[in-house]
């Protein structure tokens, strides 16, 4: 059937903000459709509050917007733009909520609406709903877990009757597996309901039997109009049953199945698909499989593109996401041709010649008070996928491609943290499953440890720990050979296994260069094969390449000039989508300008790692070695020519790398001028020179010297490492021994120890911190003219102390005296040119009285970059990029590529997004260490408007009635005063502690119920209140210098009750500004392209 | 202990590995050399007999992974001549494996060569078409030049009978006892038969597997209700008799045909067969049944292949293959008969194609036992019992 032409304006959803089990895999499928859609000639109306995403580039819909992903925020565009069609299966978990919710009013899916397309609302619902998706499969003969489904605490208990424990808990429409857990004591199975109630939106849960330990598989499957069905990719999880499948090593293909098994299983998730109802595009639908006799039930599926289809578009070469978008509008699989054999048409199933393995990365390090032991439900920030031809050869790349200090399976520094450990000891740590698990495991495999044993602790598949075992024999042999005794034969087979030349360097004490050089002397060179979906059946177009150590190299020559861009690896908190979306960028404006560029990264998630995004793709670790490797790839096929390098877009990863790379090859500003930024001393010099004051500060390696440093400025200080990104372990100190304290966790080898522990490379900074002082970003362009172009002067709402990254912040500034901007400009483009930035930089400030004081500077992409992009319409990332390979602004601008900033007295704010419903154990209170994964934008003409939005969109509901707790640290009583005032004037009820209901009725403002301390025990308390749903909203916070326990109760249960809270007050005054701005007022929805409309 | 082998082609592209599997005599396997590219089944590959006088590459890295056991055995034995991987499993993992592979390997007297460049290996075999090989470990005397000669001298599978290698020597019965239409007789050429179609018309009737060479009156003598025409291995022109056989029964009985079955039936319909560059052997090809337009997902081992022109106005085309547009099935005008150039019956594969069965089923006058769904009923039964 070809292409219809009844529709011809199509609504996507994106999916919001990154959240974890929502990430940049759905900036990927969108953007993917987005592209198609438009090609196609179709008008693409797009919603989502992600201004990181690269969909959201106005270049990439028709009318874009960025507005709160509600369905009355959707609703309203749907009644401007009047859509012929909704697509709900690209935005995730939100995109099909909202869907839902707009189906239940009658706005879409019924007759005289916009049509749903991709799946329709009886398909969400079969799916979704557990119990309606359990009766479908028993209908088609397929198996399930014995469970039952309740609506309350009773009803739950009379299922666990029929079941018994341990039980599996799920809340039905739900995303990632938030509030899902396996219950083994009643005690548990008590709390888990109740939690699981509380988290799904219908407050309906399933109770299963446990199926912990059996074997988890994942199949994604395609169906076209014609009822086409084909399966793309299998994944097999190397983790078990009982880790939810996102915090889970994954293996593509499955690697121990049978066929007769692989068939069956083909054949239930065929029927799935069909009986579910999805009837065009892909669904992922996992099972789980009994090791003893091979039995197989069906556990969930997804009639969506998901986290796990844009793995398996990178690991096949087959992009689900944008062959979806084709199905969605009539094309069927037969009509669409495989984008990477052009030849042959895209109905088939992909086979491949190598094995993918995708790791999770975890932020346990930044969550205190979180157990770090994984389960049902998802925890993971991030992920890296790495392609070998073996399974150990993926592993071991994947392990490095994480970024924590591993160099591969142990033989590397970090593995002499389980030396302590006994054999007893190890095995059981490694029978609970943790991010450290693989590694213990590859420890007890290495000490000899049966591994029938670590099968029994672990119930990972004996094969896969053969497969490991074969790495630590290789190890073993490697130690006995020595480097004299490494011939050709012996290099190759341990480079087959994965083993990087830094390990190798490690094992035999000595630096990795030499290893490199010795190998490399041997002849024994990398090979790039191809990922073309085919196995080689077929001449592929393609060039997306990895590493392995083989006989034929694929990489095809080419005289075009061509720069290498570093991506940004896993993504983590402080260092997610917004770099990636720097890097796409970079790419599309390089490509444009003739260009060829070359990717490397190893993110599955990300648009940068679509291998239509440059002229070649390099899915590779970001270590050394392996980046070294690509750059002399490039160079031999380029007639000894060696490429350009770009290392400021992609966030710390590729800048730590800058200084072990060719320093000729570094595109933009040089590696001294990110060491000037970057080294204390230097930069204090040079703000000296430039007579820019700064906070009184200094450097320090070791607790003597912090408290010289003291001595001199005072408390309280912010205490941070060097070269690290998001406030890691970054705190405000207030006295002598809580430096103690924070100097002995940097020097410890702990969480950050693994990022490289404290040296005199990397010493700690110690800075007196400004307490009450407005906290301003800006980020500017430097060409080699010295022209500097400021892209955006960000005010923060919260004040000094909150991590940049978790506050929000507002584009123009709001409150900031115009003269005060312009001293900032003048220090930037000061800075800028003292640094000989050529690209981009991004210094922060802050502005306490009268005086500005740089706080650092950054010659690099911030994080900031797609925010001000969106503000202002100005495209910062290409601009930068060009000038990085020698372009003016000015020629930019006679180019049309540079426009001046949009100007219709709009206002943008950023929001920030935590994860702490996913942690109910940890405190909510915002500090100096960044722990938000994602951020929204709201836009409109003044601030308040603009704030509500990104509330909003943040998912903080701002009350308009009922009653506001609030309890706050003497130091903000004054503006709590003004808080409480205008929620007053909006009609709300205000309740209080008692301290800040005696302030408040000092100025004549009573609140209507005072509640008692917690930690009192007294009969009415705000947890109480809040606990009992008798609060709307939450604004507490935290006293500078500890007694933080009571508050720290309110907020946690605030948090765990899903009452929204803010915990500064700077954030409650534009909190109650944005209330009033919206109260009576309808939200008014335009698109960016109306926003960045020039006169 | 690792036994340092080559592989040699008969261009002279030399790999190195090492040795695996049985000794071949002589220490050097020779054969054609083809390429494989399904993910999973490879004990059903190596035992199809299809691959008689072939080495069999295995695109997909780890091979031996879940073992082997006695019930995925597509034939009495393998027929192929060597085995070609990039990693054979050290130990492997699944509760239906009885042996490893290497095991079974070495009892039947296959050589193999793991730690090859599959890859390198593949690209070559599909710019220069399938070629003969040999490979061996570098030891007693064996070198690369012995390897070359040794490759050099290998005939490959044009113009030989490789049907007569694999066929039953004598004919022999199965199903019917526990089987609704078990009075029902269905005659199978064992042309190089396949267990998993043999499970298939088991489910039809009383299937009787006859010699390759067994004539048409012969056939006729036993009153069929339908005769099926194998797979096999080899070039369909050099089996010029079973082209007799079937002329003289098309007409007289419904007759369904896989894979040399279907090039069989072609050249008893005076069509013409011709070799493919490099053959289809995979798990993965989109084959269009014509009548409905919709795409089946196919598991296919050939590398002759039917030239439509050569059958127009004697057949029609009734199934495509998407990735080249060759033929993939056919009907017979006028005569109850039809056949398809790949495997319904999957082992390994997808199942899309089983109705196949049920519309020979309905050919043979129908009321057959239950028809193989996409459920993969049989397949369950299958392990129910074994």
């Amino acid at each position: 059937m070809p292409k219809r032409t009844d529709i011809h304006s199509i609504l996507i959803i994106g999916s919001g903000p990154i959240v974890i089990g929502q990430a940049c895999e759905f900036d990927y499928s969108g953007t993917q459709a987005c592209r198609v859609l438009k090609e196609e000639g179709f008008r693409v109306i797009l919603v989502n509050s992600n201004p990181a995403t690269i969909m959201t580039d106005p270049d990439f819909a028709d009318a874009t917007y960025v507005e709160p992903i509600t369905w009355e925020v959707v609703a309203k565009i749907i009644e401007r733009e009047r859509p012929d069609a909704v697509l709900p299966t690209m935005g995730g978990q939100t995109g099909l909520n909202v869907a839902m919710e707009l189906f239940n009013r009658g706005i879409i899916g019924v007759p005289g609406t916009p049509e749903m397309i991709g799946a329709n609302a009886q398909a969400i619902a079969t799916a979704e709903d557990r119990d309606k998706f359990k009766q479908a499969m028993i209908e088609i003969g397929l198996k399930l877990p014995h469970s039952g489904v309740a609506r309350t605490i009773a009803e739950a208990r009379q299922v666990l009757n029929d079941i018994g424990l341990p039980a599996m808990i799920r809340p039905a429409y739900i995303l990632g597996g938030r509030g899902t857990g396996i219950a083994t004591t009643p005690a548990e199975y008590e709390t888990m309901i109740a939690n699981g109630l509380a988290a799904s939106p219908i407050s309906e849960i399933l109770i299963e039997q446990s199926i912990a330990g059996w074997k988890e598989y994942e199949l994604e499957v395609m169906r076209d109009s014609a009822d086409n069905c084909v399966i793309i990719c299998s994944i097999e999880n190397v983790d078990p049953m009982g880790v939810h499948t996102g915090d889970s090593i994954t293996v593509a293909p499955a690697q121990t199945l049978s066929d007769v098994e692989y068939q069956q299983m083909r054949d239930a998730a065929i029927a799935c698909i069909r009986r579910v109802g999805v009837e065009t595009g892909g669904s992922n639908v996992q099972f789980a499989v009994n090791p003893a006799n091979g039995d197989q039930i069906v556990i969930e599926m997804n009639p969506r593109v998901s986290r796990s289809s844009a793995l398996a578009s990178k690991a096949t070469g087959f992009p689900i996401a944008k062959i979806a978008a084709k199905l969605a509008v009539g094309y069927t699989l037969d009509e669409i041709p495989n984008d990477i054999t052009k030849m042959t048409p895209a109905s088939f199933e992909p086979s491949i010649d190598y094995v993918v393995t995708k790791i999770p990365r975890w932020a346990f390090e930044k969550l205190p008070g979180t157990s770090g032991i994984l389960g049902t439900q998802m925890q993971s920030v991030g992920e890296a996928m790495s392609i070998g031809r073996t399974f150990p050869e993926s592993l071991q790349k994947g392990l490095r491609s994480l970024e924590q200090g591993r160099l591969g399976l142990g033989c590397d520094p970090a593995e002499e943290h389980l030396a302590h450990l006994s054999d007893d000891q190890l095995l059981a740590a490694a029978s609970i499953a943790t991010p450290e698990r693989i590694q213990q495991v590859g420890e007890l495999l290495r000490r000899g440890v049966a591994a029938e044993r670590v099968h029994d602790a672990t119930k990972i598949d004996a094969w896969f720990l053969d497969q490991m075992g074969l790495i630590v024999d290789e190890r073993h042999a490697l130690a006995d050979i020595g480097l004299q005794g490494m011939d050709r034969r012996s290099w190759r087979r341990a480079k087959r296994l994965g083993f990087s030349d830094a390990q190798m360097a490690y094992l035999w004490g000595i630096d990795e260069l030499i290893v490199r050089a010795a190998r490399q002397n041997a002849g024994v060179h990398p090979t790039y094969k191809t990922v073309d979906t085919c196995a080689a059946e077929f001449a592929a177009e393609t060039p997306y390449h990895y590493s392995t150590y083989e006989d034929e190299n694929e990489v095809r020559p080419s005289d075009r000039p061509r720069v290498v861009i570093l991506g940004s690896g896993p993504n983590r908190i402080g260092q997610g989508i917004e770099f990636d979306y720097c890097c796409v960028h970079a790419s599309f404006a390089l490509r444009a300008a003739g260009f060829e560029t070359v990717m490397v990264n190893c993110n599955p998630e990300t648009v940068s790692t679509d291998y239509d995004t440059s002229d070649r793709l390099y899915f590779e670790p970001l270590t050394r070695e392996d980046v070294l490797n690509v750059i002399e790839a490039e160079t031999a096929a380029s007639g000894g020519v060696p490429p350009k390098v770009i290392v400021s877009l992609g966030g710390q990863t590729p800048l730590k790398l800058s200084g072990l790379l060719p320093v000729h090859l570094i595109a933009g500003t040089s590696p001294a001028s990110i060491d000037l930024a970057e080294d204390r001393e230097k930069w204090n010099a040079l703000c000296d020179e430039l007579v820019i004051p700064q906070p009184p500060g200094g450097t320090a390696t070791d607790l003597e010297q912090a408290l010289q440093i003291v001595d001199r400025v005072g408390f309280p200080v912010l205490v941070r490492p060097s070269y690290v990104l998001g406030g890691r372990a970054m705190q405000i100190v207030h006295d002598r021994n809580h430096l103690a304290r924070a100097m002995a966790e940097l020097a410890g080898f702990g969480s950050l120890g693994k990022e490289g522990g404290l040296s005199a490379e990397r010493p700690v900074l110690v800075d007196r911190f400004l307490e009450d002082a407005t906290e301003v970003d800006v980020d500017a362009v430097r060409d080699h003219t010295g022209e500097v172009l400021i892209g955006g002067v960000m005010e923060h709402v919260e004040e000094a102390g909150v991590h940049s990254g978790d506050s929000a912040c507002a584009i123009p500034p709001q409150t900031l005296p115009s003269w005060v901007v312009e001293v900032i400009e003048a220090y930037t483009r000061s800075i800028a040119n003292a640094l000989d930035v050529r690209g981009l930089i991004n210094v922060q400030y802050a502005v306490l009285g009268t005086t500005v004081y740089v706080i650092e500077a950054n010659p690099r992409a911030s994080r900031t970059v797609p925010f001000v992009a969106k503000a202002t319409g100005v495209p910062l990332a290409k601009v930068a990029t060009r000038v990085m390979l020698g372009a003016t602004l000015a020629e930019l601008r006679a180019e049309g590529l540079l426009v001046p900033p949009s100007d219709h007295g709009h206002v943008a704010v950023k929001e920030a997004v935590l994860p702490f419903n996913r942690f109910p154990e940890v405190d909510t209170a915002l500090g100096p260490e960044m722990r938000s994964t994602g951020e929204v934008m709201g836009i409109d003409v003044t601030f308040g408007k603009a704030f509500f939005k990104a509330e909003l969109a943040a998912g903080t509901l701002l009350p308009s009635e009922g009653t506001v707790f609030l309890s706050l640290a003497d130091g903000d009583k004054p503006a709590g005063l003004v808080v409480a005032k205008r929620l007053r004037e909006l009609g709300l009820g205000i309740a209080a502690t008692a301290g800040t209901a005696a302030y408040l009725a000092r100025f004549d403002q009573p609140v209507d119920l005072v509640v008692g301390k917690v930690s009192e025990g007294d009969e009415l308390t705000a947890v109480d209140l809040i606990a009992d749903g008798k609060v709307s909203f939450v604004i507490n916070t935290p006293r500078g210098r500890g007694g933080r326990t009571d508050g720290e109760q309110i907020r946690k249960t605030a948090n765990s009750n899903r009452v929204s809270s803010v915990t500064t007050v700077a954030a409650a005054l534009a909190a109650v500004q944005g209330m009033a701005e919206q109260a009576g007022d309808h939200l008014t929805v335009r698109p960016l392209q109306e926003f960045h409309a020039r006169p | 202990m690792i036994r340092p082998a080559a592989l040699v082609l008969a261009d002279g592209s030399l790999f190195e590995g090492e040795a695996l599997g049985a000794m071949a005599p002589g220490g050097i396997a020779t054969g054609e050399v083809v390429f494989n590219t399904v993910l999973s089944g490879y004990q059903e590959v190596i035992t199809d007999p299809s691959y008689a006088g072939q080495i069999i590459t295995f695109t997909t890295p780890h091979i031996g992974n879940y073992g082997v056991n006695t019930t995925d055995f597509e034939s009495r034995r393998p027929f192929c001549r060597g085995v070609i991987v990039r990693d054979l499993a050290r130990r492997h993992s699944n509760h239906r494996a009885e042996a490893s592979l290497d095991a079974l390997l070495r009892r039947y007297g296959i050589s193999a060569i793991g730690g090859i460049d599959t890859r390198r290996l593949t690209r070559l075999l599909r710019d220069a078409g399938a070629m003969p090989g040999a490979f061996g470990p570098l030891e007693d005397g064996v070198d690369q030049a012995a390897l070359r000669a040794a490759a050099l001298a290998e005939p490959g599978t044009d113009g030989i009978d490789l049907v007569a290698q694999v066929t039953t020597p004598t004919a022999y019965e199965v199903g019917g006892s526990n089987n609704s239409q078990g009075d029902r007789l269905i005659v199978a050429y064992d042309f190089g038969l396949k267990q998993s179609i043999l499970r298939d018309l088991a489910a039809l009737g009383r299937v009787r597997v006859v010699p390759a060479s067994t004539t048409a009156a012969d056939v006729l003598a036993m009153r069929p209700s339908g005769v099926f025409l194998s797979n096999g291995p080899g070039d369909p022109a050099e089996v010029g008799y079973a082209v007799d056989a079937i002329t003289g029964l098309l007409g007289e009985v419904p007759v369904f045909g896989i894979c040399l079955g279907h090039q069989l039936l072609s050249r008893a319909i005076d069509g013409h067969t011709f070799k493919l560059p490099f053959g289809h052997h995979g798990g993965n090809h989109p084959v269009r049944h014509q009548s409905t337009g919709k795409v089946e997902i196919t598991s296919q081992n050939h590398n002759f292949c039917v030239d439509p022109e050569s059958i127009a106005g004697r057949a029609e085309v009734t199934h495509i293959n998407l990735n080249d547009m060759t033929v993939e099935g056919m009907r017979v005008h006028d005569v109850p008969a039809f056949s398809v150039q790949y495997h319904p019956e999957a082992g390994p594969g997808p199942h899309d194609a089983k109705y196949l069965f049920g519309m020979f089923d309905e050919l043979m006058g129908g009321d057959g036992r239950s028809r193989p769904s996409v459920q993969g009923q049989l397949i369950q039964q299958e392990l129910g019992v074994g």
